[in-house]
């Protein structure tokens, strides 16, 4: 349906992933101290933000390979289903 | 609780995401079948994870941390027994007749195969439950945010009471859900639900991760609890020794059999996401692929939930009860348990007491604590980002089946025939804006229950529990009629509901917990009142179809082709790898399941 999934789950991903290792760069570390010490915000962005670029990559690649056409309005199923 | 800029801006990226992806869907909307089946375009992982994402709304989410800390890990048979062979038997058995059928919906379904009266019964009360769980999931989320005080500092600035914050969640969800159906319909849906499926890995993974190092790991969660906590089936035998207080023949029948087949494989909300695929296979697929994700849920929402109650109270850095106040937050932390407080009463102020004088928990209160309590600002936008997510994709699930189910099956079938395709489409988007404005109503009448599982489990038990009898007699004995399906059904919700009334949870008064007829048998606990009602529901349904149908005149067989199992001819899938055939997937997952039941035993 026009749009591959993967490439608004790969951006979202990595925008996220970013603002979090940003942030877990600029802030003060004494919001950890819930987390139990770790600046989880940078190491849980980090992997958020590779996550997001595999995402990316998936999407770009399998769009640039086979060009989806849009749906025929009878539903865009190959005839005969029920093989 | 103290949100700052960035879990500010994560919530708006998530909000810019879930509109735009309606955006470049517009252009494709051009059919009814775009609008409520996504054109039948959609790949089987996508459909997979929309499958399962549809029921991960408030109810599961919440929910089942709210089991975990009330009941353990016995809490995922509601996975392991409660989804998983249902979820397989769908794919490999159920969907070539729902998808080679080339119905629409489940309703039209039961049409094609029986008569217009049994699909009027299955989509009126269809319609009618998936409003309500619309409803329950947007009242527990502007409950929500109000627990967690998320929106307090926005509306001091803004010079609003504190009790706005409920309207304006709902109202939000309400416009962001509703313009996102409109733009894309069912492919918007879907898309949301698969972002929202990474959104709650992405927020709860974390949360789950720190839980465990904090307490010490599996290990140290085995320490702290008593060991019925943390083994699924041990003390089954018996329904006084395990906190489910069920026996392993209610659970086994009553959840893992009536309960989970009736929901997993008639409930159009799940069904609709494979209908939507590209194939076939990739229909059979679909809950196939779900399941496996689904198997591992427990560690991600039931999990937390035991964490929470693991945890010792002092250290706890507790949240309110939904209607307390701060100055009680020392009185809460002595008599709570974990992470959780007791609950409040909402005239006193006090703290509600069992009969035996002991504190009654608010395990509602699990989930939203755990975030608060390791997640630090930045993730915590995430974790709550993640929450809203699944309310708004709860929502949504609900509000697509709906759609589909009121054009399809009342309005065309009922009200208008015949119309130009472009009219039902139109019809659509209205039904999107009413059904949308009706869950608002519903969520403002939403009551309160203490583990809001519990509840829903009554209405399945009601509603879905003799439907899945239907559906099996009519999919695979060729002589039930349509007179015998409409009987049987009537009679099996009539069943539950007789059952309900003579029947109570041990400790409850009469009335809504059931024993409003009168009370000829107690059970140990209200989810072994529920899974025996579903097995009366189901068990009667099923008599009474047989014996209708002995005595009514059956459809000519031909007729029939491509709606019962022993008149279509068999699917084969010789010629794909491993991983694309059904039955292969089919018996990776039930090993998977098998194994996951063996060690936590």
């Amino acid at each position: 349906m026009g749009l591959d999934i993967r490439l608004p789950i790969g951006l979202l991903f990595s925008v996220i992933g970013l603002l979090l290792v940003g942030f877990g760069v600029f802030a003060d570390k004494v919001i950890y101290q819930r987390s139990l010490g770790l600046n989880v915000n940078l190491v849980w962005g980090a992997v958020l933000f590779v996550f997001g670029l595999i995402m990316l990559l998936l999407g770009r690649r399998s769009s640039a390979s086979h060009p989806r056409a849009g749906s025929s309005p009878d539903g865009g199923r190959p005839a005969g289903g029920q093989r | 609780m103290g949100l700052t800029s960035i879990d500010w801006v994560i919530m708006a990226v998530y909000a810019v995401f879930v509109l735009g992806i309606g955006v470049p869907l517009k252009r494709y909307m051009k059919t009814s079948t775009d609008f409520f089946l996504a054109g039948r375009s959609i790949p089987a992982w996508v459909c997979g994870l929309a499958f399962i994402s549809a029921n991960l709304g408030a109810q599961e989410v919440i929910g089942m941390g709210a089991s975990g800390a009330k009941y353990g890990i016995a809490t995922s048979h509601f996975y392991w027994i409660g989804a998983i062979p249902a979820m397989v038997f769908v794919g490999i058995f159920m969907m070539p007749f729902y998808y080679g059928s080339r119905a629409r919906s489940v309703p039209e379904y039961l049409r094609l195969r029986f008569d217009e009266k049994t699909r009027g019964l299955n989509a009126i009360s269809f319609a009618t439950m998936t409003i309500f769980s619309s409803g329950i999931s947007v009242y527990a989320m502007a409950k929500l945010m109000q627990t967690l005080h998320i929106l307090d500092s926005p509306l001091k600035k803004m010079g609003l009471p504190l009790s706005a914050g409920f309207h304006i969640s709902v109202i939000i969800s309400a416009i962001v859900v509703l313009v996102y159906i409109l733009l894309g319909g069912l492919v918007s849906a879907i898309y949301n639900e698969v972002l929202q499926f990474f959104l709650i890995v992405a927020g709860f993974l974390p949360l789950v991760l720190l839980g465990l190092k904090d307490v010490g790991g599996w290990s140290g969660i085995k320490q702290q609890l008593p060991t019925a906590y943390t083994h699924s089936w041990q003390g089954m035998s018996n329904p006084h020794t395990n906190p489910l207080g069920v026996e392993w023949f209610g659970l086994v029948m009553g959840l893992g059999f009536v309960s989970s087949f009736g929901y997993w494989c008639t409930d159009f909300l799940v069904v609709q996401r494979a209908m939507a695929a590209e194939s076939m296979s990739a229909a059979r697929r679909t809950p196939l692929i779900a399941a496996i994700p689904k198997m591992v849920f427990p560690f991600l929402v039931v999990l937390p939930g035991l964490i929470a109650i693991s945890l010792p109270a002092q250290r706890a850095s507790l949240l309110p009860s939904a209607h307390g106040t701060d100055t009680m937050k020392g009185e809460m932390a002595v008599s709570g348990q974990g992470l959780i407080p007791p609950k409040i009463n909402e005239t006193t102020g006090q703290p509600m007491l069992d009969a035996n004088g002991k504190p009654l928990l608010d395990y509602d209160l699990a989930v939203p604590n755990m975030l608060v309590h390791y997640l630090p600002t930045g993730l915590l936008g995430l974790g709550i980002t993640a929450l809203l997510a699944s309310f708004m994709s709860g929502m949504a699930g609900n509000v697509t089946a709906f759609n589909t189910v009121w054009t399809y099956d009342i309005y065309q079938a009922y009200i208008r025939k015949g119309a130009s395709d472009q009219h039902y489409l139109w019809v659509g988007r209205m039904a999107t804006v009413f059904g949308i404005a009706l869950s608002v109503a519903a969520a403002y009448a939403a009551t309160h229950f203490n583990n809001i599982m519990d509840f829903l489990q009554l209405v399945f038990a009601f509603v879905n529990a003799p439907l899945f009898a239907t559906f099996l007699l009519g999919m695979f004995w060729k002589r039930t009629t349509g007179h015998a399906a409409f009987g049987g059904l009537l009679s099996g919700t009539l069943a539950a509901a007789v059952h309900h009334g003579l029947t109570l949870p041990a400790g409850a008064v009469a009335g809504i917990k059931g024993g409003w007829l009168a009370t000829v048998h107690v059970y140990p606990s209200e989810m072994a009142q529920n899974f025996w009602t579903a097995i009366w529901a189901w068990s009667v349904c099923m008599v009474v179809t047989i014996l209708i149908s002995l005595v009514t005149q059956p459809r000519k067989e031909e007729e029939l082709v491509g709606l019962v199992y022993s008149l279509t001819p068999r699917i084969s899938e010789g010629h794909s790898p491993w991983y694309k055939r059904p039955e292969a997937l089919a018996i990776l997952v039930l090993v998977l399941a098998l194994i996951l039941n063996i060690i936590f035993w």
